[in-house]
């Protein structure tokens, strides 16, 4: 094991590092703003507005990772239409690509949760909101929504450590993020047993770091949701 | 216990050691004329031919593995085959890590881009540039131009073209015999040579592992079918040059 | 056959090599989730220790690394352990056995929890009652605790499998035949990658359906002689 060249090699991984952090910010922040709408429209009364979504959400979870960033960064630029229109410029880049697949990808999963932990919430409550004089989407902006993201975020805790390991695959569209940074080094050194052991470690700490992060996180807005704290007898 | 685990890890592993006959060769199978795969699925191309060519005339049988490109050093150090017919550069950094044969091909490298976009090496600077990640062509671009390229490293050749085409990229640079294979295929039509050839003295070679004397034998087999005319006969095939 | 310019065939063979793949990679996985279940379950701290480690490391890496990992990394260690063994041979993992591997350390890290739960969920009181009746731990885990824990665990490893199923893909990186790469070698002979990438998207959505309908199918089965609370 060469230990000093892990050690060499660390600047240009944690250089990647910080592109995989912004890779999976952006997908997260833009994911969340997909599946909201989407989610609520999963929980809607009319069939034909639930179908549009659960083909999505189908079709998302349904299939790898890896076939949609390919769709999106290689098959988009098979038509001469998309090369020509004026989302070009956001499609030739693969910084782009790879958030548009990612953010796609992680909205179909939030929605899910989204949806399952809307459903959670009693729907007395909002009855009872309708009864108070609220608009439904008042009840929801008020009532509903903030306690589903309270139920949900466990769930969505394990989504976002999803997110920061499916990013590793933003490498096979040439992008520099962590994984594509220990594959060129690779690349000049061999040293592959080395590398990934040494990008295997800081994917570890990312990890750690989110996990715990959501369990405080969890902790403190769940805190009127528990017993209140009885000393041992 | 201990037979059981010896039998069970015989059932699911290749043992290498047992099959002293056979030489397994690693080839990239993404690198046409070179090595390509075709539609029954079978691996084709000038490696391929001469690589079949070797093991007649050193008396052995072959076996082919194909492998992703960035990998196939580490999968040669990793014994998941003997030697490398892959159109490997013979290359200082990589004799550090394995044993080259005598070349069996002699590249240069050449940009390709769009017809009439007059390009050419002085004009790379801040252009986007595509090449196959771990090639020498890759590794021009990044001595020479360093960051004042936006260098831009692909998986496999084929990915690099794609994105010519697509307009991702100004140029690609790779080995001039695989950019004239491509130049010809359909796809290319507006698209073409650009720039004056890049002579770095560029010699193809097998790599093996370091200090396996199967290099020796391989460089002997070379000079052998040189010597019978198997080599222009597998080389007519591919180009109407010589490209030994 | 549908015939895909002349590639049908070899997409069949691809998704047959990645349903191979799936199936080893789901019998290593279970078998690797109920150890790692029994060991944090356990009464012994080294072996809550070691189950703990297990899933915490494993889940905290991506998986396209540890396919790599296994792949690049294991023939050392085999040889190592071969050595122990008496055979002093070069031993390494083809891509198949590395896929296999590397795809059923990640799903048996997340079975562990899914058993974990399932044994939990299982009432103490016949665990008490059959050590009453005399049986060791051995008999009462394989009679009383693992027939009922397939019915609980059932769901569970239904949504792990498919996760596993599309996992699979990444074993086209160190190049195993299966649909993935079949895919890469359609699209560099016809260069239409959307049209594609797309066909490979619907093969493995129909793999998605077909679990689907068999994971219906099992539960209904598991669950036959069992009455729900309240029906």
């Amino acid at each position: 094991m060469n230990f000093e060249a892990m050690i060499e090699a660390l600047p240009k991984l944690l250089e990647g590092t910080v592109l995989t952090l912004e890779l999976v910010a952006f997908s997260l922040v833009i994911g969340m703003i997909f599946a909201l709408p989407i989610a609520l429209m999963r929980v809607s009364s009319n069939g034909f507005i639930r179908v549009i979504p659960y083909c999505y959400i189908f079709f998302f979870r349904g299939t790898p990772l890896l076939v949609q960033i390919f769709l999106v960064y290689y098959g988009a630029s098979q038509f001469e239409v998309v090369r020509e229109s004026s989302l070009w410029p956001i499609l030739r880049e693969p910084y782009w690509c790879a958030i548009i697949a990612f953010s796609m990808n992680t909205g179909a999963y939030t929605a899910e949760i989204l949806r399952g932990a809307m459903q959670a919430v009693p729907h007395g409550q909002l009855e009872a909101a309708r009864t108070l004089g609220m608009s439904t989407p008042m009840a929801y902006r008020r009532i509903v929504i903030p306690q589903a993201i309270r139920i949900g975020l466990p769930a969505y805790g394990n989504e976002v450590i999803l997110m920061i390991k499916g990013s590793a695959l933003a490498s096979t569209i040439t992008l520099l993020d962590l994984m594509g940074m220990t594959r060129t080094i690779i690349a000049k050194n061999y040293l592959a047993v080395e590398m990934f052991l040494a990008a295997g470690l800081i994917y570890l700490v990312l990890s750690f770091v989110f996990t715990q992060g959501f369990k405080y996180l969890e902790l403190k807005i769940t805190k009127d949701l528990r017993p209140h704290e009885v000393t041992n007898l | 216990m201990k037979r059981l685990i010896a039998s069970v890890l015989a059932a699911v592993v290749i043992s290498g050691a047992a099959q002293a006959e056979t030489l397994r060769i690693g080839t990239e199978g993404a690198y046409p004329p070179f090595n390509q795969i075709d539609k029954e699925g079978n691996l084709i191309g000038f490696d391929v031919d001469i690589a079949k060519a070797l093991c007649v005339a050193m008396k052995v049988e072959c076996k082919f593995v194909t492998q992703d490109w960035d990998g196939i050093i580490p999968g040669l150090m990793a014994k998941k085959y003997d030697a490398i017919v892959a159109s490997m550069s013979i290359t200082a950094e990589r004799k550090k890590a394995v044993d080259f044969s005598e070349r069996y091909y002699s590249n240069t490298l050449r940009y390709v881009s769009k017809k009439g976009s007059s390009f050419d090496a002085k004009m790379v600077k801040g252009k986007n540039v595509g090449a196959q990640r771990a090639t020498i062509s890759s590794q021009y671009l990044e001595e020479k131009y360093g960051k004042d390229v936006s260098l831009k490293l692909y998986d496999t050749q084929e990915n690099a073209w794609l994105d010519l085409t697509s307009g991702r990229l100004d140029a690609v640079l790779a080995d001039s015999l695989v950019n004239y294979n491509w130049l010809k295929s359909p796809e290319a039509k507006g698209f073409e040579f650009s720039g004056d050839t890049i002579d770095i003295n560029d010699q193809i070679g097998i790599a093996v592992r370091k200090g396996d004397a199967l290099a020796g034998r391989l460089s002997k087999a070379i000079k052998d079918i040189v010597a019978d005319g198997t080599y222009a006969k597998i080389n007519a095939k591919y180009f109407p040059f010589s490209i030994y | 056959m549908i015939d895909l310019q002349g590639f049908g065939n070899q997409f069949l063979l691809g998704a047959s090599m990645t349903m191979q793949l799936a199936a080893g990679a789901l019998v290593l996985g279970l078998v690797l989730g109920l150890i790692g279940a029994a060991g944090k379950l356990s009464k012994s701290k080294i072996a809550n220790a070691l189950a703990g480690t297990y899933t915490t490391l494993i889940r905290g890496l991506p998986e396209l690394l540890i396919v790599l990992i296994i792949y690049y990394g294991t023939a050392g260690m085999l040889t190592q352990i071969a050595g122990w063994f008496g055979h002093d041979e070069y031993v390494e993992l083809s891509p198949y056995a590395a896929g296999v591997t590397a795809l059923g350390i990640t799903f048996g890290s997340y079975a562990t929890e899914v058993f974990r739960g399932a044994i939990q969920a299982i009432p103490k009181g016949q665990i008490e009652a059959a050590h009453a009746m005399g049986m060791g731990s051995y008999m009462t885990f394989f009679r009383i605790i693992l027939p009922q824990v397939w019915r609980i665990a059932l769901p569970g490893l239904g949504n792990l499998f498919l996760v596993l199923l599309k996992d699979t893909a990444l074993v086209s990186l160190i190049g195993l035949d299966e649909l993935m790469r079949k895919t890469s070698v359609a699209i560099s002979n016809t260069r239409e990658p959307f049209t594609f990438y797309l066909v490979a998207a619907f093969i493995y959505l129909a793999l998605t359906i077909l679990t689907m309908t068999f994971m219906n199918f099992a539960e209904r089965r598991a669950n036959r002689g069992f009455v729900r609370a309240g029906s």
